[in-house]
């Protein structure tokens, strides 16, 4: 048995999964430190990597959002738009996170009422809505142009680029470990139980007097929220902000990552989006036609032959049946 | 009301005339979708790219025709081809490999193949056709332009948006109706629609059946894409487009309605050129915010039918 897409495959003992994060921590840092222009890629690697996680929660409850990185756009325009005001980047970050956690409240609050198709496409609508809004309100957005971030100060400090460079990646490691074990905790939480019962039998959950909308609204909010961090996260690492953020194309990549990496562990996003980033640098100059043609194909023999991801294969190998 | 009017009137009507031959093609894409989730229950996320192959393969044929030499007519002919040759290739080929594996799955699983498959499809376009603008609209220029009175002014108007696409679209609609309710294929098709194991008990073949559907399916979405090509250059992107407008279309309308889908499609055809020309910032916005406001008050949609709970 090699799991599904949604759902963990063999228990790899806890003692396991930490050496392997561990070894991952390790890994990146090395790789970081040896070979300084992977330095950005994986610190955008290990941010699309916390937004993952969110779409992971979603996935524990059978549910797909095809419109995700509107949260990842929402804060990343936070920091474009109050950067001028508020340099100041340790406080930009909880206000990138908030202000999605806030719109994932009020859009939450409409599609956890849908299941399935119409929660997928209701959050892929939303998305192109918030997508045109920026493209089109030139006056506010600079519309395609985008944004420049520039003269962020950390702590009071402005940094020189290289500087930056290493703080931004380890704000990025360090949130995602912070995230990581977040979400691994909320999984084993009785709210995190309670996702996998959407999925199963939603009226069983009723019957024990638990609001399967509430669950899902808290999941959706919580990975709102790190959408919004992972956000603020590429728009200081990238300095760089564009409606493309919120195009479909980057919610079906974030979607890919937590199929291509697994749903069985929180190091699953992490290690699809390490993978993802790294091929993209490479095969988007090689083949930037058919790029979006080898996502769809490689997401296409996951899903039917290696349904656990990347995560499943490296369970497969070291775990236990559960 | 008055002075507002015989400033604003005119382009009221162009819109409404616009509209009106915005919503004949999307209702041609809605239908097909609807028609495939009714049998295979899956929401085809790649029949927006279906329809964008359609309308590229159309606009091909078309300008390979004019370039034998062939009078302007033949784009007709190429437009029907071109849907039928797409439809009847694509449409197995994707059932067959792909959706057949997958059905009785989980539905974010289906969702994601299809998903999968639209991406592929998506750069299948741009390799073929490549990423600059197409235009053949000789079918459009043919038949030339009609005056539409309105009020004391007249509206120039294409005669092919203005009476062929709604009619095509009207002859689907209709036919459509009279062969799912009339003929023994199309009875076939309602019966495995509404409890497929006991349809297969009475020994229709389901596997036969859908791969029919699918097929059909994907023909009124590349009929759908091929009668929108002379209308509008070709870029990559309008699959994504198409799609999501379509999906708008048919949770507006419940899934598996045929003539709600027709009356969606007009809401949502009409809403959207009103907005090109009132606040054309807005335009790509209206259909969501139709959805939206529809799914708030009806969730099944306007004339769904809410299904019974799982227990």
């Amino acid at each position: 048995m090699s799991g599904t897409v949604t759902a963990p495959a063999r228990r790899v003992a806890p003692i396991g999964e930490a050496l392997l994060a561990l070894l991952g921590i390790a890994a990146v840092i090395l790789a970081a430190w040896a070979v300084p222009w992977l330095k950005f890629i994986l610190t955008v690697a290990l941010a699309k990597g916390i937004a993952v996680l969110g779409i992971l929660l979603l996935l524990r409850a059978g549910q797909v959002s095809f419109g995700h990185s509107m949260f990842l756009a929402i804060g990343a325009y936070t920091v474009a738009f109050l950067a001028p005001a508020l340099p100041e980047a340790l406080l930009l970050l909880p206000l990138g996170a908030a202000i999605a956690g806030l719109f994932g409240l009020v859009i939450g609050l409409f599609v956890v009422r849908y299941r399935d198709i119409f929660f997928g496409m209701l959050n892929l609508a939303l998305s192109m809505v918030l997508y045109s809004l920026l493209e089109k309100l030139y006056s506010l957005t600079k519309g395609t142009d985008g944004i420049r971030v520039s003269g962020l100060r950390f702590a009071g400090i402005t940094p020189d680029l290289a500087t930056q460079e290493w703080v931004m990646f380890g704000l990025a490691l360090g949130l995602a470990i912070l995230f990581g074990l977040l979400v691994r905790a909320y999984l084993g939480s009785p709210m995190g139980r309670a996702l996998a019962g959407i999925k199963t039998r939603e009226t069983r959950l009723e019957f024990m007097g638990v609001s399967a909308r509430r669950v899902l609204l808290a999941a959706y909010v919580l990975s709102a929220v790190m959408g919004g961090v992972a956000g603020t996260l590429v728009a200081m690492t990238s300095r760089h902000v564009t409606p493309q953020l919120a195009y479909w194309t980057s919610s079906g990549e974030l979607v890919f990552i937590a199929v291509l990496g697994g749903a069985g562990s929180a190091l699953g996003p992490f290690l699809g989006a390490a993978a993802f980033e790294l091929v993209r640098v490479y095969a988007a100059a090689a083949v930037a036609d058919a790029w979006q043609m080898i996502l769809g194909a490689v997401l296409l023999l996951v899903i039917l032959f290696a349904p656990g991801g990347l995560w499943g294969m490296l369970a497969g190998r070291l775990g236990r049946r559960p | 009301m008055g002075a507002w009017f015989s400033e604003n009137g005119l382009l009221i009507g162009l819109a409404l005339l616009d509209g009106l031959a915005n919503a004949a093609l999307i209702f041609m894409v809605a239908v097909g979708l609807n028609l495939v989730f009714g049998v295979l229950r899956i929401v085809n996320v790649a029949h927006g790219s279906l329809f964008a192959i359609g309308a590229y393969a159309a606009a091909s044929l078309g300008l390979f025709l004019a370039s034998l030499g062939l009078p302007p007519a033949f784009g007709f002919a190429a437009l029907v081809v071109a849907a039928a040759l797409v439809g009847g290739l694509l449409g197995p080929l994707i059932e067959r490999l792909v959706l057949r594996r997958i059905y009785g799955q989980e539905e974010v699983l289906q969702l994601l193949v299809t998903f999968a498959l639209f991406m592929i499809l998506e750069d299948v376009q741009k390799l073929v056709w490549g990423v600059q603008p197409i235009l053949q609209d000789a079918p459009m220029k043919l038949l030339g332009t009609v005056e539409v009175p309105f009020g004391e002014d007249t509206i120039p108007f294409t005669a092919y948006q203005l009476f062929l696409l709604p009619g095509v679209a009207l002859a689907t609609l209709v036919g459509l109706a009279w062969f799912l309710r009339r003929t023994l294929t199309g009875r076939v098709i309602v019966a495995v629609t509404t409890d497929k194991e006991a349809a297969m008990a009475m020994g229709i073949d389901a596997a036969k059946v859908t791969l029919l559907t699918f097929t059909f399916g994907a023909a009124l979405a590349a009929l759908g894409g091929a009668l929108a090509s002379p209308t509008t250059s070709l870029v990559p992107g309008i699959g994504a487009q198409t799609i999501v407008l379509s999906f708008a279309v048919v949770a507006t309308a419940g899934l598996g309605q045929i003539e709600g889908a027709a009356i969606s499609a007009l809401m949502i055809g009409l809403g959207r050129s009103i907005a090109v020309y009132l606040a054309p910032e807005f335009e790509v916005v209206v259909p969501y915010l139709i959805m939206v406001a529809v799914l708030l008050v009806r969730p099944q949609g306007l004339f769904g039918v809410l299904e019974t709970r799982r227990v």
